[in-house]
């Protein structure tokens, strides 16, 4: 019963939902402020993420006639269940010290559901240019989503062969090359996974009005919109968790601060320098330079495990 | 008023999401309209955003006569647009139609089109052939003044 109770605070409160939001508030915050000061201006307010969440929550939800009412309703929830799940299991990793068999899988498997929901959200709300950005999206996915397993294994690789975020989290893995090559990989499938502006493609809002949240008003965009806000929050946290060696304990929390700082900015950097791309371009980049890259990186760490070198 | 209603509105006037329609304009205005949000007026300082969707939309800003082909759309799309929501005429054009009112297209100015969907629609006129980036903004805040 105890051991409930405490669960459900996990969920709800510190790693959960609430700490996660309050940091992803922030965090979307100094998106726009970082952009703003980018192209000299002064940008937004401290609160303006949570005033558009307001007052998403508090508009008309407009269901379209074309649009399977179910599905279209629960796809944004289910993403964001996920995404305060995997929250849940990154915290209490960095901030708990608590881990459990394999969570590396289930958090591969969890950060993957919000990008499924909005392939789904948008395919249920019946509308042509909804349907052309999941497309665009599933696209992507498929894209991006071999240069990050590779990636991920290179980390096993060299942390042993284990799959736990403990023990990956105990030694900064970035330390050799085949750290830094998988690291620079992950950090452009961040990139895409955010959908951040080269790889925007989905939501393209010159050519597909938004894409697959084309349809969402109300609750259901503000949900979607606040599941992007936990990712912002959760995709750098995950690539510090794996590369970086975590937040780290006590006054290590302010260089984990710092870590945090450096990623977030880092993708805020290279979405305001690039243009973006077609999806052809990207599918075509992901699959040959990253995967290759990626491919080179499984090498260097297999041989530097089989004839016990360190730094490779 | 339900709670919801007033959510809403305390959201709309922090972070107004605008949906820009030309409904047979010259494009003077949305030349315009590009200017009033580029850095240098700054309008994200408001929550001013531009959307691409109507659905998004919280501002609907409509330049131009409102011409055959394009009346229908324009009910469409105000009915698209979550409630509540408010409702530009922008430019001497979509006021009054302009030059163009007895235009053999044109169907009649933004406001008429506007009422005959919802009578109690929030309008607010910007005349001006085109207004200027500085007279958009104050209109955009003086529209959700009114909300």
């Amino acid at each position: 019963m105890e051991n409930w109770l405490l669960w459900s605070v996990y969920l709800l409160i510190f790693p959960g939902i609430g700490f996660a939001m309050v940091v992803g508030i922030l965090a979307s915050w100094v998106d726009r402020k970082v952009t703003a000061r980018i192209q000299f201006r002064v940008g937004p307010p401290l609160l303006q993420p949570v005033y558009d969440l307001v007052k998403l929550v508090g508009k008309e939800v407009v269901i379209p006639v074309s649009a399977q009412p179910g599905v279209f309703l629960l796809a944004p929830l289910v993403g964001f269940v996920a995404a305060a799940l995997s929250a849940v299991i990154l915290g209490v990793n960095n901030f708990l010290g608590q881990s459990f068999l394999a969570d590396l899988i289930v958090l591969v498997y969890l950060l993957l559901i919000p990008s499924l929901a909005i392939i789904v959200g948008g395919s249920a709300s019946g509308n042509p240019h909804s349907s052309i950005g999941a497309s665009r999206e599933m696209k992507l996915v498929m894209a991006y989503e071999l240069p990050l397993i590779l990636a991920i294994v290179t980390v096993i690789i060299n942390a042993g062969f284990s799959l736990d975020l403990a023990v990956i989290s105990a030694e900064p893995q970035i330390s050799s090359i085949s750290g830094v090559l998988a690291f620079i990989v992950s950090l452009i499938c961040i990139q895409a996974k955010l959908a951040e502006v080269p790889f925007d493609i989905p939501e393209a809002e010159t050519e597909l009005m938004e894409g697959p949240l084309l349809e969402y008003s109300g609750l259901p965009l503000a949900i979607f919109k606040a599941t992007h806000m936990l990712l912002l929050y959760l995709l750098p946290l995950y690539l510090i968790t794996i590369f970086l060696g975590g937040i780290g304990t006590g006054y290590g929390i302010i260089w984990g601060g710092l870590k945090y700082l450096l990623i977030i900015v880092l993708i805020i950097l290279i979405k305001n320098t690039n243009p973006r791309l077609r999806i052809d371009q990207a599918v075509v980049f992901f699959w040959t330079w990253m995967t290759a890259l990626a491919g080179l990186a499984v090498l260097l760490a297999g041989v530097g495990n089989i004839y016990g070198i360190g730094w490779l | 008023m339900s709670w919801k209603d007033r959510l809403a509105l305390w959201g709309i006037k922090r972070s107004p999401w605008v949906y820009h329609i030309n409904t047979g304009a010259c494009n003077n205005c949305d030349i315009e309209i590009l200017d009033a949000l580029c850095p240098r007026y700054d309008a994200e300082r408001f929550g001013i955003k531009l959307v691409g969707s109507p659905r998004h939309a919280d501002v609907l800003l409509v330049s131009g006569p409102v011409t055959r082909h394009s009346e229908q759309p324009l009910r469409d799309a105000y009915e698209a647009t979550p409630k509540p929501c408010a409702v530009i005429a922008f430019g001497a054009c979509g006021c009054s139609s302009g030059i163009f009112k007895d235009g053999v297209n044109v169907n009649g100015t933004v406001d008429r089109v506007i009422r005959e969907e919802d009578p109690e629609a929030v309008i607010t006129y910007l005349p001006g052939c085109p207004p200027k980036p500085e007279a958009i903004l104050s209109a955009a805040l003086k529209t959700l003044e009114a909300l």
